[in-house]
């Protein structure tokens, strides 16, 4: 693709500016932001990875992964406002969903090359974000919407943990809602990014769609686990050590 | 089972400070008798019960079961040997039974001993055959009888009730009275019940305190304290002219 092309490409971009202005959304400088935002990181990435996968190095790709997880867990946390620690909590849940998520692709036989684990830990750490920064969401707006429901639960000798079962149930729900919802419609509705790129890329679409139906398994797998550690660690930061609810 | 309440401060924490609910409150509750809390809005009644189950701190003083320092026996003991019925009747999902075995399941160790709701369904006067029946689809009346059936389902020593029949007519909430008058001498329980009827309050109470701005001012048996409150703040409330909140 020429650099003409990509230019043009921006018009797309000014589509939603438009609508944004029409709308009255004030959308525009956020719009303008993550354009730059755009061009920048994804520029930069295009550079680290040239590099990443032509030194080979172990060190670079655990570098660029730390980094990957550290900025998906911060985006994330900003969904957790008012929890306290959020962030901990939801890095804990990234590196443990992305460490196990590893440990499988290579026993399956995925080479431990850079050019394989950091596209698909890309898959993995993004997808998880969503779903923690989802179910953060939710936990937190469930708290306040049953905290009769657990006071009363407390109140007849429940522990914390069975209290607030249905305030955790609903949010891994919400968290894994996103992904089953893909599964269901992949290949029917839209052609994920992956498999787009290898058919692009001149791939075979039989070989891109078994990688495809792996990457869509790892992350219903992955975002499962993410979701059930946040709330699993998040619901304490809920209660006093009494096995109080704390104030709101 | 005595409770006995001594000097006991509550406060909660609101924008980097703390808002004293209760101060130096202290009452005692008898077994087998029906201790009635009055007071006007926002003067802590609420509060004073979520603290003698635990689901409140106190900052000062004591709370003792029986001579026992409540902040020395094990905080889902304590909650099962006191009881609270809320305010407003919430239900977990399922069914009259499932709701009534919520507390017994916590106590059995496979978690799935049967242990037959339908008792208790008799012993606050339903239908047995109710014990399937969604419970959101009773009526206000009902629904606190199953309240109460799934605190008692606990075998509780003490009962603590929040202002049990605030939602409910005069005729549903007589019935209640008499219920939970005839559990109480059955069965022994100390009853500390959360009322701003004073009508109700004469009905039914062997005790009466009465608690404004956080703090006790009447404090003893109902029949002197409804002949002759011993303060001007009683004498008010009993002319249904002592304004509520902090």
């Amino acid at each position: 693709m020429s650099w003409l092309a990509l230019s043009l490409s921006l018009g797309f971009v000014g589509l939603a500016g438009i609508v944004s202005r029409y709308q009255e959304l004030g959308l525009e400088k956020e719009l303008a932001i993550a354009v730059v935002r755009t061009l920048i990181q994804l520029t930069i990435a295009g550079y680290v990875l040239s590099y990443v996968f032509a030194s080979q190095h172990l060190i670079f790709m655990v570098l660029m992964l730390a980094l990957m997880m550290g900025v998906a867990a911060q985006n994330a946390a900003k969904r957790g406002k008012g929890i306290p620690g959020a962030l901990r909590i939801v890095l804990i849940g990234i590196v443990i969903s992305e460490a196990l998520s590893l440990m499988l692709l290579l026993f399956i036989g995925i080479p431990g090359t850079p050019q394989y684990i950091i596209p698909l830990s890309g898959m993995i750490i993004g997808n998880s974000m969503v779903a923690s920064g989802v179910t953060l969401n939710r936990f937190s707006s469930e708290f306040k919407l049953r905290r009769g429901e657990v006071e009363l639960a407390l109140s007849l000798g429940a522990a914390p943990k069975k209290a607030s079962l249905s305030v955790i149930k609903a949010a891994v729900k919400a968290g894994m809602i996103p992904t089953i919802d893909s599964m269901k419609t992949v290949g029917l509705v839209q052609l994920p990014g992956m498999m787009t790129g290898q058919i692009l890329a001149g791939a075979d679409p039989i070989q891109a769609v078994r990688y495809q139906i792996l990457v869509m398994f790892m992350i219903s797998g992955a975002t499962a686990i993410t979701s059930l550690i946040v709330v699993l660690q998040g619901y304490h930061t809920y209660f006093t050590p009494e096995a109080q609810l704390k104030s709101s | 089972m005595k409770i006995e309440l001594k000097n006991i401060s509550v406060g909660i924490r609101q924008e980097a400070q703390t808002v004293e609910l209760l101060r130096e409150v202290s009452l005692a509750a008898r077994l087998g008798v029906i201790h009635a809390l009055l007071g006007p809005s926002g003067s802590g009644k609420s509060t004073l019960l979520y603290t003698i189950n635990r689901l409140r701190e106190i900052q000062g003083g004591e709370i003792n079961l029986d001579g026992k320092d409540i902040r020395q026996i094990d905080v889902f003991e304590l909650r099962r040997r006191i009881g609270l019925v809320m305010q407003k009747p919430i239900f977990f999902p399922g069914t009259v039974g499932d709701n009534i075995l919520f507390g017994p399941r916590l106590w059995t160790k496979d978690n799935m001993t049967l242990v037959d709701p339908r008792p208790y369904i008799e012993m606050v006067q339903l239908d047995p055959a109710w014990v399937s029946r969604d419970p959101n689809t009773l009526s206000g009346g009902q629904q606190q009888r199953v309240s109460l059936a799934r605190t008692l389902a606990n075998n509780p020593e003490v009962l603590l009730l929040d202002e049990p029949t605030s939602a409910l007519d005069a005729q549903a909430s007589e019935h209640l009275e008499a219920l939970i008058s005839h559990l109480c001498s059955e069965r022994e329980l100390t009853v500390i019940w959360v009322t701003h009827d004073v009508n109700q309050a004469k009905r039914i109470a062997n005790d009466v305190t009465l608690l404004y701005r956080g703090k006790v001012v009447e404090h003893g048996e109902a029949k002197s304290f409804f002949a002759g409150p011993s303060t001007e703040e009683g004498r008010t409330y009993l002319a249904g002219k002592l304004g509520g909140e902090l």
